[in-house]
């Protein structure tokens, strides 16, 4: 039992890693973008595809494969996000979804059905643990997953609140238009935050292919975890995704015990109950509560 | 017609629009006839025709009308289907169960609807998904349907095949005319006039007493059933139930398909978005993933270069309504006013 629950715990530090990026991008730009999964998986092909055809390890991957995913998330914001969310907020949804199918499917024409998975070629550190008195093992890339979802948030939370770019970002989100009276450019300030949050979406599909294998259609699953993350964690909050991802993997560990397909219903379940408490026991609407107050929310998940 | 002051007045038919109207008729009488003269697939092909003229119209009265941009629609298709095998099961004529099985979905949808219609934006369209990734566990879940392997609606073999095909033909025929009859006479009632309001801006909606809350779940409900029906027909023509192909996300991603290229928010967009989508399938499904990839682009270009789709810019160039569901000012002399619906 104290087994399931660590095991759980850890699994939402990959959550929290998968979530950081949609709650970090909905918080700057007010968009959920439905493609967040699938470019996960496709930044775990990348490393694949290093790794395989030319001998470069995962870690070392990571060096080319993030740029390249920041530079991904710089022109989906100047040239599909920008425009599509000028055109109400029904649109992005849309447009990512659109994008989300050509990514799968591109990605299914170039690599065929076949799961695969970075494991062969991180050595043992896949199936290495170390054992914690009363015999219970913790893996060791579970606890660098957590490690890294810890040092993720702290470092945005530094960022945000240190850094001229990432206080921009902050105005920016609170509200562009007063932001840009004082010389911050919204469209330039969205690009760089979409940047940022592709690096984390890079990061999450590097643990994705470590921790388990992946197909071309894995994205609508990653997506659906990393949502329910944030919503549980309280959508726009930072360190919130962190709690929303060990709730979230707390109920799946915990519903695998039960049922083989408990696994995934026990997250949803899980989703859905936050969402009930939410709705119905604070009636805090999620999205429609006012801008302050979720600005209020977001800087204090920080103190 | 209504008279104003100055020669101006306010009509809702038009010539166009009248002969539009009869021309549809028409069409319904010859495609009633149709299965007496085609062959077994071009059936079957118009019969997946109806079902996705169903779809695409009940998205768009929800994400069109209602903006309620929904990506786990594909809960009522395969709930729709889902509740026909077990309805079947139980001993009902399998054509009654998936009528039948639509209410019950209708039925869910209603408290569902209290939930999810607190959810605003991407939260409803993801929030969703969800449902639907939840419900096809559970349905999983139940011994009948096997898991992942499914089972058929066996029932239906009762009937020989060319009964059979020509039964569900003409029921999907009706239940188009049906949906699309309640949606058209809906949206010219007084409830429509709130819908279309809710559509331009919902804030000022509410703020001239629209009920929006209880609006936008009436065309939940409707959706729900009508995507129900489709889900019901589209196993009744396939017999085979696997939760994998039912409860699949591709469904919804068709949906939007056909109503971004249609033209959001039209009646008429969903209708012609379906039936372009219709004859792309027919043409390039055999290309697979090329085909998908196509479909997806499309979406993406059409939501960032025509966000009103193929119909709305007709609409807007031609000055064309064929089934109206708005009035139009009509002023004396030369001038057009480009009404928007």
């Amino acid at each position: 039992m104290i087994d399931t629950l660590i095991q759980g715990i850890l699994l939402g530090g990959y959550y929290a890693v998968i979530a950081c990026g949609l709650s970090f991008m909905f918080f700057v730009m007010r968009i959920i973008n439905l493609a967040h999964g699938s470019l996960a998986v496709a930044s775990g092909y990348g490393l694949w595809l290093l790794a395989s055809k030319f001998g470069i390890p995962p870690f070392a991957g990571l060096l080319i494969v993030l740029p390249v995913m920041a530079a991904v998330g710089w022109l989906l914001q100047r040239y599909l996000l920008d425009r599509s969310a000028r055109g109400g907020a029904l649109l992005p949804i849309l447009t990512t979804f659109g994008l989300a199918i050509v990514i799968d499917n591109l990605l299914f024409e170039q690599f065929g059905a076949d799961t695969r998975s970075l494991a062969p070629f991180i050595g043992s550190l896949s199936y290495d643990s170390w054992e914690l008195p009363g015999g219970i093992y913790v893996g060791k890339l579970a606890v660098l997953m957590m490690a890294t979802a810890i040092a993720l948030l702290g470092g945005l939370q530094l960022f945000l609140s240190r850094f001229a770019l990432g206080r921009a970002i902050r105005a920016t989100a609170e509200d562009p238009d007063t932001a840009g009276l004082v010389g911050i450019d919204a469209r330039k300030v969205n690009a760089f935050a979409a940047a940022i949050a592709m690096v984390t979406v890079g990061i999450a599909g590097a643990f994705l292919g470590m921790r388990a294998t992946f197909d071309p259609y894995s994205g609508g699953p990653q997506l659906l975890f990393a949502f329910e993350a944030a919503v549980i964690g309280g959508a726009g909050s930072l360190w919130g995704t962190l709690i929303g991802g060990v709730v979230l993997g707390l109920a799946q560990s915990l519903g695998a015990q039960f049922h083989p397909q408990g696994f995934l219903i026990g997250g949803h379940v899980a989703f859905l109950l936050a969402l009930f408490a939410r709705l119905f026991l604070t009636g805090v609407p999620i999205v429609s509560r006012a801008r302050i107050g979720k600005i209020r929310l977001f800087l204090r998940s920080k103190t | 017609m209504r008279a104003l002051a100055n020669d101006i007045s306010i009509e809702r038919w038009t010539r166009s629009s009248r002969l539009a109207l009869s021309t549809m008729g028409a069409v319904l009488c010859l495609l009633a006839l149709a299965p007496l003269v085609l062959g077994a697939g071009a059936v079957d092909r118009m019969t997946a025709l109806f079902v996705y003229v169903i779809l695409a119209a009940m998205w768009n009265a929800l994400a069109g009308y209602g903006g309620l941009v929904s990506v786990g629609q594909q809960v009522f298709f395969g709930l729709g289907a889902y509740f026909t095998i077990r309805l079947a099961d139980a001993g009902l004529n399998p054509f009654l169960s998936l009528f039948a099985a639509a209410l019950i979905t209708g039925a869910i949808s209603l408290p569902l609807s209290l939930f999810m219609l607190r959810l605003k934006g991407g939260e409803f369209a993801i929030g969703m998904w969800v449902i639907s990734a939840l419900t096809h566990m559970l349905v999983n879940l139940d011994r009948l349907i096997q898991g992942e392997t499914g089972t058929s609606l066996i029932s239906l073999n009762v009937y020989d095949s060319s009964t059979r095909r020509a039964v569900i033909y003409w029921l999907a025929l009706a239940s188009m005319a049906a949906l699309l009859g309640a949606l058209f006479a809906l949206l010219r009632s007084r409830t429509g006039a709130a819908i279309q309001a809710i559509r331009d801006n919902e804030d000022a909606a509410a703020a001239v007493g629209v009920h929006v809350i209880g609006t936008k779940r009436l065309l939940f409900v409707l959706a729900a059933f009508g995507i129900a029906v489709a889900g019901g027909l589209w196993l009744a023509s396939a017999t085979t139930f696997q939760p994998k192909t039912y409860f699949s996300v591709q469904w919804t991603a068709y949906m939007i398909f056909m109503v971004l290229v249609g033209g959001i928010g039209k009646f008429e967009g969903a209708i012609l978005g379906a039936v372009l989508f219709f004859i792309i399938e027919t043409f390039f499904g055999a290309l697979g993933v090329w085909y998908l990839i196509g479909l997806g682009a499309t979406a993406v270009i059409f939501s960032l270069y025509l966000p009103r789709g193929l119909w709305g810019e007709i609409e807007r160039r031609f000055d064309l309504q064929l089934l109206p569901v708005g009035y139009r000012l009509k002023l004396p002399g030369p001038t057009k006013i480009q009404w928007k619906q």
